[in-house]
């Protein structure tokens, strides 16, 4: 927490944790597929089904999937802007189980062919957190620059992406490990304190046994 | 960032430097900024809130259709000529209005310490400079003791209505722009500190209560309540009327009666006027 989230954010109404941090939840969300999305599956859990409609829950996770800012004067119409781009959705009320009472998952499919499950919830005050990438545990903010890099899981590796950054001087704030099982894929959460550049991202894509690195920036 | 206001004083004092620098200082410290950076972006708060008051437009219904129009009626009424409040009071209801009911319709605000509380400061702040004339540059340091006041509320006790209830967003809210006004009429960090003290002691224990889960009943016009009260608690502090309790002690006072609140009247539109049976009914229409 800083000053500016005591007199901020700019927002658009009517709750930093059901409108501004839906939106960044759209927002990161977008941010982590990295390419244009076709169309995206949304799932609202608890307080999010619940009040959302009110709160314009709805309307903000998709504007900030269709790439608005949490003070966007758009968000109210964001449904009428995705469609005019072609963006295709669906909103449903879902349990996702054991989770923050403000929480959403979605499912994005780019134009690629390629597809991202994210669940975030709304922590309050207008933070997220990511809590799942495509089905495996993870924990960060979306306020610093977020690297994640898929691997197979084997020795090595760990070493290879902390040079690379350390090469760009590039400090890393926090670091998870997460596994699905032993030998197999491997997910590496590292949250920066500066930007990682496009070409360190390319040179860790060309590594053998990574599988995906998605990169988010929050500017 | 402090967790007391005693401390903010007494820096002030021994020191020399007022308290919005030292506040605006700390942020710099804290965010790796130049003070200029910093002090811009403070500005750029103070113009949103002013624009987030300018852009109301009283035919906007919110999702809801509860809450719209209010602040158009409210102007009516002052200019009628038989309001008893004067300009000055009828300008800080107007603008309280004006944000909040804006913040319900899916406008753009500033969060200033919540959403849900979002009219109280930009009420209190923009009514003084029409009065008073002052610079933007004027106000952006008030902003800067304002927000002085919620980062030691924040680290004292909580801004979250879900954790502390109304009290942790309208009273927060109103206890920072009552110290931020004192500034604006020339007061020190000490003055500023029981304004805030004030302040935040009427509005001791108030609940979350949000009907049908929503930022609109009761909070829009809460956000009225705070603003006034704020002023109120600006005016007794000029007039050299002290508060017995020292403001980190109040603030520790909400940290505490927060905790003994039952669950039903922080933010979990149960209880509280959620509770009542109109409450009840306007939320199962909304659902179904």
């Amino acid at each position: 927490m800083n000053l500016f989230d005591i007199i901020g954010p700019v927002m658009v109404g009517p709750s930093s944790s059901h409108t501004a941090g839906a939106a960044k939840i759209g927002n990161v969300c977008n941010k982590l597929m990295a390419e244009k999305i076709e169309s995206a599956e949304i799932y609202l859990h608890g307080s999010f089904a619940e009040t959302g409609k009110g709160h314009g829950t709805d309307k903000a996770i998709v504007g900030g999937l269709i790439g608005m800012a949490c003070d966007d004067e758009r968000l109210p119409e964001s449904f009428d802007v995705a469609q005019e781009m072609g963006f295709k959705f669906t909103i449903q009320a879902a349990d996702l189980g054991d989770v923050h009472p403000n929480t959403a998952k979605v499912i994005m499919h780019g134009v690629s062919g390629h597809s991202l499950e994210v669940v975030a919830s709304s922590i309050g005050g207008g933070r997220i957190q990511v809590v799942m990438l495509d089905g495996v545990k993870a924990n960060f903010s979306g306020e610093s620059p977020t690297l994640i890099v898929h691997n197979v899981d084997k020795p090595g590796y760990i070493t290879e992406v902390t040079r690379l950054l350390g090469i760009e001087h590039i400090n890393i704030a926090t670091m998870q490990l997460y596994r699905k099982k032993r030998g197999g894929e491997a997910v590496m959460v590292i949250e920066c304190d500066e930007c990682v550049p496009e070409s360190t991202i390319k040179e860790l894509e060309k590594l053998e046994g990574i599988m995906k690195v998605s990169y988010y920036c929050p500017e | 960032m402090f967790d007391s206001v005693e401390e903010i004083c007494k820096l002030e004092e021994n020191s020399g430097v007022p308290f919005w620098k030292i506040v605006q200082q700390d942020d710099c410290k804290e965010r790796a900024v130049s003070e200029e950076e910093s002090f811009e972006n403070m500005k750029r708060m103070y113009t949103a809130m002013k624009e987030s008051a300018l852009n109301y437009d009283k035919t906007v219904k919110s999702n809801s259709g509860l809450v719209g129009g209010e602040a158009g009626l409210l102007r009516e009424y002052l200019d009628g000529g038989n309001a008893l409040v004067g300009d000055f009071a009828g300008r800080v209801m107007e603008l309280a209005l004006r944000v909040a009911e804006g913040n319900a319709c899916m406008k753009r605000i500033v969060a200033a310490p919540t959403a849900g509380s979002c009219g109280v400061v930009p009420a209190v702040f923009i009514a003084t400079q029409e009065k008073l004339g002052l610079s933007d540059d004027k106000m952006t340091e008030a902003l800067f003791v304002a927000a002085g006041f919620g980062e030691v509320i924040a680290a004292r006790a909580s801004l979250a209505g879900a954790e502390g209830g109304c009290q942790a967003e309208i009273g927060a809210a109103s206890s920072m722009a009552a110290a931020g006004l004192v500034y604006l009429r020339g007061g020190s960090g000490r003055n500023s500190a029981n304004a805030a003290a004030l302040a935040l002691k009427n509005l001791l224990g108030l609940a979350c209560d949000p009907v049908a889960g929503l930022v609109e009943v009761p909070c829009v016009k809460r956000n009225v309540c705070g603003a006034m009260n704020a002023v109120t608690s600006a005016e007794l502090t000029m007039a050299g009327i002290e508060s017995r309790i020292p403001a980190d002690e109040v603030f520790d006072a909400m940290s505490a009666v927060g905790k003994d609140m039952n669950p039903n009247i922080k933010e979990t539109g149960k209880g509280g006027v959620a509770g009542t049976a109109t409450g009840q009914k306007i939320k199962d229409a909304l659902v179904h």
